[in-house]
């Protein structure tokens, strides 16, 4: 597609479909909060104060204080950063083993493409929140394992797109050409076929980037992975979550509130990146 | 009839190969993983002869082969191993908890099938209005609510806010309610086959907002993809035929139109029930309920592993169930799978 094309789809899609605009916004905001976020909270997030214990929401602390007194939110705005930092890792992980082996299953076809299908349709026979947190439970508990069990469960996503893309594209004329030009089969795969479906894959990443990042926080919030003091959205929501009859909301809403606007966000630029990529996939 | 029949057995021989991916990604999670898996069953508290006694009854021993057939005779004879936390098999205690999960989970599915269908196609009748518009925004704002973060709002609400909603003490408050004898285990439906209506009224009262807090995520696929399916049924001859013979409203978009949308709707439902099934874990714990998530949730903190392992195995076979009832529906509802099988 030529550049001129890309832009007025992507005014195109952005006239039709509003929303795509604010979640631009909100993505941009989102990676200025993980990347400046330390440099710009007002307190460190693990100083505790005895004086101002539960403090609702004041200028002083605009997220209010929590049991230990420490500041939300400072909390809050320094565990972007994990957040986001967890469920990219993830992304990136399933996108780019799942993409290498789809395409070579899409590719080679026979018993490669037997056993790839047979791998992913047995990821797929568990519900898939319960088997990242066998992986994370087996495993041992730490954060690079949350990473790795997101981005197992995530694989078949992944894998079975680019799967299904490649082998329709694998007996195209401009396929055949590169064979008959003594073109190995790496080179063609990743010359000619992945470079092509690489925009519908990267709409599929960023769809999955909200799944993800709920994923990883829930498997937080039921203790797995991130460990306390550590700030962590899921994890806040769930310390919390102790004081909801006690009537201190601001301790888990602010948390959960920022796990909110960051999926909507993700989801919104998916929608969005996929109408301007794909238009006949909108749903 | 016998077609019907034959193509059932042969999607039920279909989950079977689902179903021995399932047992070895267990086994393997557990056993072929770095570390011990004799120190992994027995426990942060155990000591070398308890160690021991694991190892000699997992029979980690033996080649890793061996050690999987006998998980798999161990499996065979319903045995999950002993839960540590509360000294039971773990099948007993799993089995014990899943009515009130499934009950959950049920309630949390007709939930959302029932508001999400119906919206669906409200919005696919008046594509690009307002109301399209609005039924697309409700919904992609409800799927960015993580589940349990949506629990305890609703509690904070409905219950500490307006006291609209009952304590969030799990099924039934036995202060006010008698638990329903058990004859399905649904205090539901058991409450109804009673005749106790008043035990019906206080179980009804607690399972809402666990299930609304359940079904709220779902709503977006099935709705959207409804719609999508809606537009695209909506569009075709067949409903033009009709709409040109003078049929009514209701008549177009519930038996021609809706009937042929449905299957890109039942197969979207595998998605949605391995989200509801896993998400049990992350809100039973908020509403007391006592069901198999909170159970796992307890297992996974306190390092016991048998009981996870029992759990993820009990969960994987409900989810390949309920896939395959699925299936089996979608032959009703749409006669052309019988042939694409």
């Amino acid at each position: 597609m030529s550049d001129t094309s890309l832009i007025s789809r992507t005014r195109y899609a952005l006239s039709e479909n509003p929303m795509t605009l604010l979640a631009a916004i909100l993505f941009a905001l989102l990676i200025f909060c993980a990347v400046f976020g330390p440099l710009m909270a007002p307190y460190s997030p693990l100083l505790t104060n005895e004086g101002a214990r539960m403090h609702p929401p004041s200028w002083l602390h605009l997220f209010g204080t929590d049991a230990l007194g420490r500041d939300i939110f400072s909390r809050v705005l320094i565990a972007t950063r994990l957040d986001l930092g967890m469920a990219i890792s993830a992304v990136v992980i399933s996108f780019v083993i799942g993409t290498a082996l789809g395409a070579m299953a899409g590719y080679w076809g026979g018993w490669v493409d037997a056993i790839f299908g047979r791998v992913m349709d047995t990821i797929m026979a568990f519900p898939l929140f319960v088997l990242a947190m066998g992986i994370v439970a087996a495993l041992g508990n730490n954060v690079t394992n949350i990473i790795i069990a997101t981005a197992v469960i995530n694989l078949p996503f992944y894998g079975r797109f680019a799967r299904a893309e490649v082998n329709v594209r694998r007996d195209l004329a401009y396929v055949e050409a590169a064979r008959m030009g003594g073109n190995g089969a790496v080179r063609i795969l990743w010359g000619h076929i992945v470079r092509n479906i690489l925009p519908v894959m990267l709409v599929q990443a960023s769809l999955n980037m909200g799944w993800a990042i709920l994923n990883a926080a829930g498997l937080s919030f039921i203790g797995l992975g991130v460990r306390p003091p550590t700030p962590e959205w899921g994890i806040m929501v769930s310390e919390g979550a102790s004081y909801i009859f006690s009537g201190e909301w601001w301790t888990f809403v602010f948390p959960g509130g920022a796990l909110v606007i960051a999926v909507f966000c993700f989801n919104l630029l998916g929608d969005g990146l996929r109408d301007i990529v794909d238009p006949r996939r909108r749903t | 009839m016998i077609r019907f029949l034959r193509i059932a057995g042969k999607r039920l021989l279909g989950a079977v190969p689902s179903l021995i991916g399932v047992i070895i990604v267990t086994f393997l999670l557990s056993h072929a993983l770095p570390g011990d898996p004799a120190v992994l069953f027995a426990g942060p508290a155990a000591d070398a002869a308890s160690v021991a006694q694991v190892r000699a009854h997992l029979g980690l021993d033996h080649s890793l082969p061996q050690q999987f057939l006998t998980y798999v005779w161990q499996l065979a004879h319903g045995d999950l191993g002993q839960s540590l936390t509360t000294g039971q098999p773990v099948m007993t205690d799993l089995l014990q908890r899943l009515p009130a999960s499934l009950e959950l989970t049920l309630v949390a599915l007709i939930f959302a099938i029932g508001v999400a269908v119906p919206l669906g196609i409200w919005a696919a009748t008046r594509p690009n209005s307002w109301i399209d518009h609005l039924c697309r925004g409700t919904v992609t704002v409800a799927a960015a609510f993580p589940t349990f973060f949506i629990a305890l709002l609703l509690v904070y609400v409905f219950y500490f806010l307006i006291p609209l909603a009952p304590e969030p003490v799990g099924r039934l408050n036995d202060v006010y309610f008698d638990a329903p004898t058990t004859i399905t285990g649904f205090y539901l439906i058991d409450s109804i086959l009673e005749g106790n209506w008043q035990t019906f009224g206080g179980a009804l009262a607690q399972i809402i907002l666990p299930a609304i807090s359940l079904g709220l995520f779902a709503l977006a696929p099935i709705a959207r993809i409804t719609r999508a399916a809606m537009l695209q049924s909506l569009a075709s001859d067949h409903v033009r035929t009709a709409r040109a013979c003078g049929l009514s409203r209701r008549r177009i978009l519930i038996t021609y139109a809706l009937r042929n949308a449905m299957l890109p709707v039942v197969n979207v439902l595998g998605m949605v029930f391995s989200f509801v099934l896993g998400s049990n874990v992350l809100i039973e714990d908020v509403y007391g309920w006592p069901g198999v998530g909170a159970y796992a949730v307890k297992a996974v903190i306190s390092s016991d592993y048998a009981a996870v392992q029992g759990f993820i195995l009990m969960m994987a076979v409900l989810y390949i169930l309920l896939n395959l009832v699925v299936d089996l529906l979608s032959m009703v509802v749409d006669p052309r799978v019988k042939f694409e099988g």
